[in-house]
């Protein structure tokens, strides 16, 4: 690579600056990326990725910099002139029509003339095309809402290449999919790369980096504070750039204690909306003093279990206990009366109103407390001076109660949540993928609370897709897989053992 | 992503852009009256002089205003839970009887300050049952609540003809309304209030449920971002998903709402039944419960915009008036279309402007 010639900077970001009130969220930040190659960015919660990613998309303005592509410099106002200047952005939350079919997201906006008919034909065999060229197969027919996650993400890079992006930008892109998905999504991202396309990958996952990135640049609190050859680093030493100190990347537990049954699970059936058996006829128990992990590929059923359990979706049939009594129909608000807290898997739709200020967000569900106002008054004195409590101790960037939920990073908007729930001091605490989005500095510290949470004699039953943090926080394993419980390990369990049986192939 | 999603600061978005879309409105409104050959500015002048020039003129836009204010809340309060009430108007119809009903049975006997809150309650309970079945089929059958309160808009409509025509119609008389209110079923004129500013009334109606209305506004306010109740409320109307985690219980708040939206559509009718034509009339609503829409929406949802959009189309309503009054070549039907064109330009196409001023923003302050 000869970094010297600007004609080979697919990107080059010059002295880029932006603030957001009082939060400087990135400070001069310069940045290289060479054409033809895959460039890392990592980077605590909250530390400026995102921002500058949306600079470069022309979703915000930055105060101060130049943006230059291949060497030139440009002015990125909106989206399109993003497109225009080649650039293609993978939102982590797709931007997807769900009733509409592949063929009819990838040329949205992009119809070419007044009849559709004539565009849809020369769009199919462009779409054909990039399908051989790189890939990635999906088929043009098939209407987005039936596909699966990793499909669809396919979708939005189709779109991108479809307007002709030679830089492809993926924010968090592997946060959803499961881990053939995500080895998917990599071999795509290779063929690209070998074909000339220029990839930035933000990810907190720092195997990922080092498995497919070429070089990567390590963000800390709004500065571009490292760029390494990824060849010539180390996991550890990427840690310790992005966090400033030393992580844990495996959680230290003593051995569990368990007590009584806290939370028990009696033949429970739970169907979709559709009238699909998701859950189908599962039983186990959880104790007082153990956590218990649910291991399994997403869309087996460990959403619909968690929501049946948390009061949220009505089981067809079978029985919860809560400390012995039944459950089953009882409402979230009647629940969490009982000591139940529920850590839900998608915070963006369940756990958070974004538009909510952060410090309304943080009594969400427990908004009817005394201590939050008497009688059918909200005390916001109280509610922000409770709010700055949690702020304080789960280290919520910026520190600020009264701005908006969306415009906190995912990373701090995730602690919000996990703030709030752990905070009531709950019984049982179900939680499910307690860290999707979120950095490593704070992955070890949610799982030290939750840690905590089992010692301090709490039922605690945890749903994720993440094998690694299943095996790391569980005391006991269960596996579930098409809906089934399909066999229970020891937290022990060898990562081979369990994926087979999530596959469904060994018991 | 477009520029739909960069932020602007609040003196823009609240102010600004309201501002050129009001600008926007009477430029193309004066682009009608020149064209049918008169002067728009003096159509402007007579307008404003109309509205706001004399004491009697205030008086009748503020008689105006407060009408939109009560219908400008209700669909405010529902909004904030997420549901769209087309029914104000319907619901204002209803609240009418319910006032009518305790002015007839209680203004014999005693003064109007004892019969006042009574005929609250009254106006309140009937515009609130009037929105009941709908909220109800809404909450528990899932039937759209924008096609049922607009349903009730008509069925109360026949309702109350019929009520008019045959029940409460005073025997012997041609016109379908109810008896002249004595004193102590009527509300009392606020000339004080024209008077502390050097004004006369005159024969304007304004009267004291325009201080019942701004009572509301503060109530409302308390109501959406000072209790627990209106915290549900804006959780369920931002995101049903994030009400069922935190166990807000959708039917219940979906009733609760409507019944408040109801009761404050049919306090209205306290404003022209008992405070200025002293008795019950066929179709005395006369559409204000469809300005509150246009009125909400203005004032985004908010009971202080609220207030300054009621009063704008207030303003409009009584300078419309004298306009077609003074300037013959300018109809009824003109000042509906400048009506409209405020609407369309304010409420309607809101948005329109913004993608030009964010990029006007953009580049005066980034670089
Ligand atoms: N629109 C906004 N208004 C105010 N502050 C904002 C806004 N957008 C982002 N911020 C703040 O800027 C900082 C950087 O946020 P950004 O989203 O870029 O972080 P990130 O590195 O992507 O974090 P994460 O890994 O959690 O996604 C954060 O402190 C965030 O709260
Ligand atoms: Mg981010």
């Amino acid at each position: 690579m000869s970094l010297d010639s600007p004609k080979e900077h697919a990107i080059e970001l010059v002295g880029i600056d932006k603030k957001f009130g009082t939060v400087h969220a990135n400070k001069n930040i310069n940045l290289t990326v060479a054409k033809g190659s895959i460039h890392g960015i990592i980077g605590e919660n909250g530390a400026g990725k995102s921002t500058l990613m949306s600079i470069l998309y022309g979703f915000y303005q930055a105060d101060h910099g130049e943006i230059r592509i291949s060497g030139k410099p440009v002015t990125i106002r909106d989206s399109q002139a993003a497109i225009a200047a080649g650039i293609g952005m993978v939102h982590q939350h797709f931007m997807l029509v769900e009733n509409f079919t592949v063929l009819e997201n990838v040329m949205l906006g992009a119809e070419g003339g007044q009849l559709l008919a004539k565009g849809v034909a020369s769009a199919r065999k462009e779409l054909k095309r990039l399908e051989d060229d790189y890939g990635l197969e999906v088929d043009p027919d098939a209407v987005i809402e039936e596909l699966p996650v990793g499909s669809q993400q396919r979708v939005e890079i189709l779109k991108a290449l479809y307007r002709g992006a030679d830089i492809l930008i993926l924010d968090e892109p592997t946060g959803v999919l499961t881990p053939p998905e995500a080895d998917h999504l990599f071999k795509v991202l290779r063929v690209l790369r070998d074909q000339g396309k220029t990839i930035i990958l933000i990810t907190h996952k720092l195997r990922e980096i080092m498995a497919i990135t070429d070089t990567v640049s390590v963000m800390r609190r709004g500065e571009m504070v490292a760029t390494r050859k990824t060849a010539e680093t180390t996991v550890e030493e990427l840690a310790e750039l992005m966090v400033g100190r030393r992580v844990l990347l495996r959680v230290e537990k003593g051995a569990a204690n368990p007590g009584g049954v806290l939370m028990s699970v009696r033949n429970l059936t739970v169907k979709d909306s559709r009238g699909v058996t998701m859950v189908d006829d599962v039983s186990f128990d959880v104790r007082a003093g153990e956590i218990v992990g649910i291991a399994g590929v997403a869309g087996n059923g460990q959403s619909e279990l968690l929501e049946a359990i948390a009061g949220i979706r009505k089981p067809s049939s079978g029985e919860i206990f809560i400390d012995g009594k039944p459950v089953a129909g009882v409402d979230p608000a009647g629940l969490r009366d009982l000591g139940l807290a529920h850590i839900p898997e998608d915070r963006h739709h369940m756990g958070l109103v974004l538009k909510f200020e952060e410090y309304e967000n943080s009594i969400l569900g427990y908004h009817r407390d005394p201590r939050y106002g008497r009688g059918p008054l909200l005390d916001l004195e109280a509610m922000r001076k409770d709010a700055e409590e949690k702020i304080g101790k789960y280290d919520i960037r910026p520190p600020n109660p009264r701005l908006r939920t969306a415009n906190f990073s995912g990373g701090n908007q995730q602690k919000i949540v996990v703030a709030r729930e752990i905070e009531r001091d709950p019984k049982m605490l179900i939680i499910g993928q307690p860290t999707r989005g979120v950095d490593i500095g704070a992955i070890e510290f949610i799982h030290k609370r939750i840690i905590e949470m089992r010692d301090a004699s709490k039922a605690v039953l945890l749903v994720s897709v993440e094998l690694d943090e299943i095996r790391s926080l569980s005391d006991r394993i269960l596996v579930m897989f098409a809906g089934k419980i399909v066999g229970e390990k020891s937290g022990e369990a060898g990562e081979q053992t369990l994926g087979l049986m999530m596959a469904g192939i060994a018991a | 992503m477009t520029t739909a999603s960069v932020p602007l600061p609040a003196w823009i978005n609240y102010g600004l852009i309201p501002l050129l879309n009001l600008v926007l409105a009477f430029f193309f409104s004066g682009l009608v009256v020149w064209a049918i050959g008169e002067s728009p500015f003096e159509a402007l002048q007579l307008l404003l002089i109309g509205a706001l020039g004399r004491g009697e003129g205030i008086g009748f836009t503020l008689f105006y205003t407060t009408s939109f204010i009560f219908t400008g809340l209700s669909v405010a309060v529902a909004i904030h839970a997420g549901l769209f009430n087309i029914g104000s108007e319907g619901q204002a119809y209803l609240g009418g009887l319910g006032a009518a009903l305790v002015a007839l049975a209680m203004d014999r006997y005693v003064p109007w300050y004892v019969t006042m809150p009574f005929a609250v309650i009254g106006a309140a309970l009937f515009g609130a049952a009037c929105a009941a079945i709908p909220a109800w089929l809404q909450a528990k059958r899932g039937s759209h609540i924008v096609i049922t309160t607009i349903m009730f808009n008509f069925i109360v409509s026949s309702l109350m003809n019929y009520m008019l025509v045959r029940v409460l119609i005073v025997p012997g008389k041609m016109a379908p309304e109810t008896r002249t209110f004595l004193p102590g079923g009527q509300l009392p004129k606020l000339d004080w209030l024209i008077a502390m500013f050097g004004g006369k009334i005159g024969a304007a109606p304004l009267n004291f449920s325009f201080l019942i209305a701004l009572i509301m506004c503060f109530l409302v306010w308390v109501l959406i971002w000072r209790t627990k109740l209106g915290y549900e409320m804006r959780t369920l109307g931002i995101s049903p998903t994030a009400a069922s985690y935190a166990g807000i219980r959708y039917s219940k708040i979906v009733m609760i709402t409507m019944l408040i939206s109801g009761g404050l559509a049919g306090m209205m009718a306290l404003n022209p039944v008992m405070g200025a034509s002293a008795r019950l009339q066929i179709e005395f609503v006369g559409g204000a419960g469809f300005v509150g829409i246009a009125v909400s929406l203005m004032g985004r949802n908010h009971p202080a915009g609220i207030i300054l959009a009621a009063l704008l189309f207030g303003i409009l309503y009584q300078g419309g008036a004298e306009l077609s009054f003074d300037m013959p070549g300018i109809t009824r039907d003109m000042i509906v279309v400048i009506q409209g064109m405020v609407i369309l330009f304010a409420g309607a196409l809101e948005y329109m402007l913004r993608p030009s001023i964010v990029r006007l923003y953009q580049q005066l302050t980034g670089k």
